[in-house]
């Protein structure tokens, strides 16, 4: 585990410009549980002061300190991805190696039914969720939501994998062996795709990420639960660009955007490192 | 062609089935929601005013026969198909009485122009820039494209648009930020009106062009520099042909068929991506539409969009994918 991460770091730029983004990242969000000020109080410190030595990111016209603001926002954002690359992990595990192994009529349906959801646009699906739920809408249900539209892609691609396993050897061996469906799959198969599972945890973590805060800077999220989307909206609402209060939205939109990046290029050479020609290639063998 | 007739039938099985459900669902979601249309509207219009108890009675009365949600939900449903199929889901209430189908009729131009319009652009120069980074990897300038590409991909469209906005907004105002076209101009088939839509969609398609160019290009890139190491490449560049005819003749020709089927699964995530940028830049569109009908409470608005959308993108994608075998002359020659 340790050599393949020195590997990487050392013969990928991308990956190793995306731990130190990652971390940079991850660390600021995990200082917010050190936080002195309770981020969901306002008017607590003087508005609208620019970054100095005593509020490093400035504070906002709501009167909080935008360091331990952003800290808290990043964490929630962070760990929404996080909820939500798990769950829709777990079904298109599930639908992509059941589909691929057991073939037949559970594979015709699995992926007709993953063909459906392939083609909903997800945006106004996630409005019409939150036009009817209004404020029962907390981050947890968004989060379920968003799963259970964030897997069709990726089960596809685990179909395509476990495809191939089917007929290879060892699981001809297994079956023999007289193992059962459930333990080929996750005692077998599974290993072979986590590889896959690890690089789309993270581009599902950016497309959730990144919804959620196209939602919540429309306000159709719990505005009042510090997000880097709510962030946005408690900004564009006190119109901070026009006022020049521009920190307000320039450190967010540097952060988020160094989140995205980050995630990125640790899926992208992730990704690499699975397909063993590019890797050679970039070795110089 | 007797198999591409069959291909055909197989995808319009799936074409109505997607409608069905994608519509049904949307139904669904709308109407087991502890939220009553009748009560949500009836809040908002005696929230601001003095309405004496009898005179809600009657407005509670005549809201529950518009929508009609005192019939059994089976029979509302029925009801909602027939309506469909009719093209009329009852008035608005963002717009009332004007019929909420008339609405979705007029944002559908501008949505679907600019998404035509961007997904052209990205699809075709993505493309064409990603083969030839794919195929010429040592030249500095698509490198530099590369780098580029994967500086913005990952980047919400949202914060795309935002970014943009920002710059040509308050920094160097020189580009119209919002709305589909100038206020001062007559609608028509006259030159100040047309350039007036083409300068007001700069800006939402330059976002949605960002976002999308990275993906086809990084796509198009490894699949490139996958099939360059086919024999018949080599066999092509020992025999002398000229590189610009191996490029675009054998090479992108046969990395497209992929990008093509990639196409028709990303039409719902660059659907999703438009209705957003529309937002941002207040452009008169769908996604527009679908924001205000959310705030003004207007379910029968709500439905409409989503039911059109849901639809739309399956159709567009049906199109796409009838187009991937007249591409693909494997398929043809079957």
């Amino acid at each position: 585990m340790f050599a393949v991460f020195r590997d990487l770091i050392r013969y990928n730029i991308e990956f190793a410009i995306g731990l130190v983004l990652v971390s940079i990242i991850v660390v600021f969000a995990l200082l917010s549980f050190f936080s002195p000020v309770d981020p969901s109080l306002i008017y607590i410190t003087i508005p609208d002061q620019p970054p100095s030595a005593q509020y490093w990111f400035g504070t906002n016209s709501r009167g909080q300190d935008m360091f331990w603001q952003l800290s808290t926002a990043l964490r929630n954002s962070l760990s929404f991805g996080i909820i939500v690359a798990v769950i829709s992990r777990v079904i298109s595990l599930t639908v992509g190696l059941l589909s691929g192994y057991v073939g037949g009529w559970v594979d015709r349906a699995l992926m007709f039914v993953n063909d459906i959801f392939v083609a909903v646009p997800i945006f106004p699906v996630l409005v019409l969720f939150y036009f009817v739920l209004r404020n029962d809408m907390n981050s947890f249900t968004l989060a379920l939501i968003m799963a259970c539209f964030g897997w069709p892609f990726d089960a596809r691609l685990i179909r395509s994998v476990a495809l191939g396993l089917k007929h290879r050897e060892f699981t001809r061996h297994a079956v023999f062996a007289g193992m059962g469906t459930r333990k080929i799959l996750l005692e077998e198969h599974l290993p072979y795709v986590m590889p896959i599972v690890f690089s789309t945890f993270m581009n599902n973590m950016l497309w959730s990420i990144g919804l959620e805060v196209t939602l919540a800077v429309l306000g159709f999220t719990n505005i009042n639960n510090p997000t880097i989307g709510t962030v946005l909206y408690w900004a564009n609402s006190h119109s901070a660009m026009v006022v020049g209060v521009w920190w307000w939205i320039v450190i967010p939109v540097i952060l988020i955007v160094m989140t995205f990046l980050g995630l990125f290029l640790l899926a992208v050479s992730m990704n690499e490192y699975i397909d063993p020609r590019s890797r050679l290639r970039r070795m110089g063998a | 062609m007797n198999s591409y007739l069959w291909f055909v039938g197989k995808r319009t099985l799936q074409l109505l089935a997607v409608i069905f459900f994608g519509v049904s669902a949307t139904f669904l979601v709308t109407h087991l929601s502890p939220i009553s249309p009748v009560e949500a509207v009836l809040g908002r219009m005696t929230a601001r005013s003095n309405s004496a108890p009898e005179a809600i009675i009657a407005m509670r009365a005549a809201l529950t026969e518009l929508y009609g949600v005192d019939e059994p939900i089976l029979n509302q449903y029925f009801n909602f198909w027939l309506r469909l199929f009719r093209g009329d889901l009852g008035p608005s209430l963002l717009a009332f009485p004007t019929p909420a189908m008339v609405l979705v009729g007029r944002a559908m131009p501008w949505t679907v122009g600019l998404l035509t319009l961007a997904t052209l652009i990205t699809f075709v120069v993505g493309n064409f820039l990603g083969g030839l980074a794919g195929y010429y990897q040592n030249n500095r300038l698509l490198k530099a494209f590369g780098i580029v590409a994967i500086g913005i991909q990952p980047v919400p469209y949202y914060i795309v648009a935002f970014i943009l906005l920002i710059i040509f907004g308050f920094l160097w105002p020189v580009l119209p930020i919002s709305g589909g076209f100038a206020m001062n101009v007559i609608p028509g088939w006259n030159w100040p009106f047309i350039s007036s839509i083409l300068q007001h969609a700069i800006l939402p398609a330059a976002s949605l062009v960002l976002v999308g160019f990275g993906g086809w290009f990084l796509g198009m890139r490894a699949l490139v520099s996958n099939v360059v190491t086919e024999d018949y490449v080599t066999y092509a560049e020992l025999a002398g042909v000229e590189h610009s005819t191996i490029v675009n003749g054998y090479v992108i020709r046969n990395a497209l068929v992929p990008q093509l089927t990639a196409l028709a699964m990303a039409l719902g995530g660059v659907f999703s991506g438009t209705v957003i940028t529309e937002q941002v830049f207040n452009y008169p569109g769908l996604g527009s539409l679908l924001i205000d009908a959310v705030n003004a409470g207007d379910s029968t608005l709500v439905l409409a969009v989503s039911t059109v959308s849901v639809t739309a993108v399956a159709l567009a994608i049906f199109i796409v994918d009838l187009l991937h075998p007249l591409l693909d002359p494997r398929v043809r020659a079957e």
